[in-house]
Formats: structure tokens, C-alpha cells, sequence
């Protein structure tokens, strides 16, 4: 579709244990630039390639997980627009004065049937050394880390992942690009949307809990640098999950990892693209394990249960 | 470190045993070791699949979710494992956080 209404995710709000540690793995180990350590103790970062000031927000608290995960819309009117939407919906909605984030618009925020906090803004200030755009070289200095380029997207568990699926499609115009579903078709495992050509913006699994996090998940630009971060991984003793490996949904290269407080990370590149006039790709949860790690071709317990 | 500085860990379920260095966390000695006595996940003290009980001795914690460790839980003793440091030798039990839906069967007679 041409965008002209969610655009993309925009952040995501992750707690953490310690805000120290949890610096030197989302700055120094991924390379994502620190914006500022704000007076509530927020730490606001953005990976090189974004232009909005801020994509990662990490929040110390006693508990780790996601507070929320937020999408830019087109335009104040188009945020209006959904604004009403939702609440015609039935669901709950509210609204974030601008400025709750430093740099950030008002937000209209609503919770999903599976209890997550997502929020819609249209806008967020730039950031003030951005990627350059006369004349742009590749990046203002060199990447740093894991170079990753920019915050993707977040896969979610929890229960009742079909009726969040039907907010995102139905009222804020999301495809459904993928699927699990168990064998005899009666019910969905995970689910992968889109609003945009990618292969997901969105995944939801099926998990008995609600609001819970399994990755925040972010780009790099090639196999070459997925190779170049599991050497990081390695030599800081970054907690790996699994991989360099492939998924079989979406195609992505990828590498699942743990930042400090125990929320999983992805990197990933490649992947599909997708338009709206293709149809919806099904896997059938005999064959999950290749759907989820295409070379290893097993699930393990831990992707299906470790979790913030 | 000298060797005598680390500690024996014994996993009373499983009868595992292992040693980890006082500025070790259990959960990475033991997998450094090639055991598989405690199950694994985050490593960071967010998942609660680590969780054991202390049965014996005398321990430091780092920071740990208090959904799977809560106060009333850590005064009990109980902890997560990738966020545990011996203070001496240790008797462990598992006690997979209730929060995490890990198959605690499974690993249980590793
Ligand atoms: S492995 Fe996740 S809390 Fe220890
Ligand atoms: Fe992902």
C-alpha cells in the first residue's frame, strides 16, 4: 500500500534491571547512539540510520519486559482518525500529552486483547545528527558495534493473539503476511503483520499470560555483519539464544541474543518483501521448527517460554 | 583466582555438582563446565527458568526480577541462578519460577 497511515513502528519502551549495564549492551555492544539520560532516569538511544531522535527507550525498574511499543502514523489527522477508530472498536483508549518522552508528540495509546500498551504518534523531532541527506554519505562516523541500522519491530506473546491481530488489521489497516496454525487449521499459533513492504512490523505468538515480551528486534545490513555480531556475542559474553541461523518465515538471517536484564534481542536482515496483493504464506505447526530456524529445523523450549 | 577460592555448587534434585568462582554467577560456572543440571535462559535474571532454592550455605544475589523473585521469596532463600554468587558451598533445589511456563519435567532428572 502506499503509507498513509501507520507508518512504521517508531519505539519501543524496554525496562531494564540496571540502567548501567544495560547501556554498554544497547550502546557500546549494539552501537546504538545515546541521546540523552533524561531527569526521570530514562535513557533515550537511536541507532545511526534513524532520523527520529529517539527509537529505544530504557526504563530501570524491578522488573524487565516492555512497557510499550510505539508506531508513527502519517499525520496528526491520521492519529486523530484512529484515535476515534479505536474507541469505536470498543477499546480503551488515552491519550500521552506531547513531551512525556523528550522530543516526542502526543500519543494516543490503547492496550490489545493480549494486554499489550501500544501507543500512535505522528511526531517525533529529528535527530540532530541524523543521516545526512545532501549529498549523504553512508553515515556521519563510521557504525559502531554490532552497527545495527535501525529498531524493526517486536514479536509479542500472549493469549488471545487473534483478537489483537484484528486490531492491527482491521482498524489500522495491517496485513497478515504469515502464519502458524495447527495442523487441522482450527487454530492460530503466531501470527506476522505488516503495514508497510516488510515481511513483519508485528508477531504475535500464543502464550497463556498476557503483555509479555519475547524480542525487540533490530536491522543490520547484511549476513556479513549477522557473522560480525555473533564475534561480538562471543568475545563480551553476550547471552546468546540461537543462532547465526535463518528463519523459514519471513526469510530473515538472524541471531537471537539476551541484553543484560534478560529481554531477548534480535539482529536480523533480509527477508521478503511484501506488497498487498500477495496472498498469506501458512505454516502448519508440524513443520514449526523450520518455521522459526530454518537450518536447525527444531524448536527449542527456551524460544517458547523464556520470556519478559 | 586460586583454585580453592571456588566453590562447590550441588544441585539436590539432580545430584549435579559443579564449582563456580566467587565472582561467578552459578548458572554461567555450571555451563561453562558442560552441566545442564539448572535450566538456562535469559542469563540475566528475567525469565526466572534459573530459579533455585538455597538450601545450604552462603550467597550474594545481583539484581533479579521481582516477578520471579520477590521479596518475601528471596527472604526464603530462593534465587535466580544466573544472578547467584556463592559465598561458599552451596546446596541448591530447583524451584522454576510458577510465572514461567518452562517444562520443569523435562529437566528435572537431567
Ligand atoms: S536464566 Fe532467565 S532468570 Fe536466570
Ligand atoms: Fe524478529
Amino acid at each position: 500500500m502506499s503509507m498513509t497511515g501507520v507508518l512504521r513502528p517508531g519505539f519501543a519502551q524496554v525496562r531494564v534491571l540496571d540502567l548501567d549495564e544495560a547501556l554498554v549492551h544497547y550502546r557500546d555492544r549494539m552501537g546504538l547512539e545515546l541521546v540523552e539520560v533524561a531527569g526521570d532516569g530514562r535513557a533515550y538511544l537511536r541507532a545511526y540510520d534513524e532520523f527520529d531522535r529517539h527509537s529505544i527507550v530504557l526504563r530501570e525498574a524491578d522488573e524487565p519486559g516492555l512497557d510499550v511499543m510505539g508506531f508513527k502514523v502519517a499525520s496528526e489527522e491520521v492519529l486523530e482518525f484512529y484515535a476515534g477508530k479505536l474507541r469505536a472498536a470498543g477499546l480503551m483508549v488515552s491519550t500521552i500529552p506531547a513531551g512525556e518522552q523528550p522530543g516526542l508528540g502526543r500519543r494516543v495509546r490503547f492496550v490489545t486483547p493480549t494486554g499489550h500498551a501500544i501507543d500512535l504518534f505522528a511526531s517525533m523531532e529529528r535527530a540532530e545528527n541524523g543521516p545526512m541527506i545532501d549529498n549523504p554519505d553512508l553515515w556521519r562516523t563510521e557504525p559502531r558495534g554490532m552497527r545495527v541500522i535501525r529498531f524493526d519491530h517486536c514479536l509479542l506473546y500472549g493469549d488471545d493473539i487473534d483478537a489483537t491481530a484484528a486490531v492491527f488489521r482491521d482498524v489500522l489497516g495491517f496485513s497478515l503476511t504469515e502464519q502458524v496454525v495447527t495442523p487441522d487449521g482450527e487454530e492460530t499459533i503466531a501470527i506476522f503483520l505488516t503495514c508497510s513492504t516488510k515481511a513483519h512490523d508485528l508477531a504475535l505468538v500464543r502464550y497463556p499470560g498476557k503483555g509479555k515480551l519475547h524480542h525487540v528486534s533490530f536491522l543490520l545490513e547484511s549476513w556479513t555483519d549477522i557473522g560480525h555480531a555473533a564475534d561480538l556475542m562471543t568475545r563480551y559474553n553476550i547471552s546468546v539464544d540461537i543462532g547465526p541461523t535463518r528463519h523459514g518465515i519471513t526469510r530473515g538471517q538472524t541471531i537471537y541474543f539476551f541484553d543484560p536484564s534478560g529481554n531477548r534481542n534480535e539482529v536480523f536482515c533480509g527477508g521478503y518483501q511484501f506488497y498487498p496483493d500477495h496472498p498469506v504464506r501458512t505454516w502448519t505447526a508440524d513443520e514449526a521448527g523450520k518455521a522459526i530456524f530454518y537450518y536447525e529445523r527444531a524448536l527449542n523450549d527456551r524460544f517458547m517460554t523464556v520470556v519478559t | 583466582m586460586a583454585p580453592d577460592h571456588r566453590h562447590r555448587v550441588t544441585i539436590r534434585d539432580n545430584g549435579g555438582s559443579f564449582t563456580c568462582g566467587a565472582d561467578d554467577r552459578v548458572l554461567i560456572a555450571m555451563e561453562k563446565g558442560g552441566k545442564a543440571d539448572i535450566p538456562v535462559g535469559c542469563r540475566g535474571g528475567g525469565c526466572g527458568v534459573c530459579r533455585v532454592r538455597v538450601l545450604e550455605g552462603a550467597f550474594e544475589t545481583g539484581p533479579m526480577s521481582k516477578r520471579h523473585v520477590g521479596p518475601a521469596e528471596k527472604a526464603q532463600g530462593l534465587a535466580l541462578a544466573c544472578r547467584l554468587y556463592p559465598r561458599g558451598d552451596l546446596v541448591l533445589a530447583l524451584d522454576v519460577s510458577p510465572h514461567c511456563l518452562y517444562p520443569v519435567e523435562e529437566t528435572a532428572g537431567s
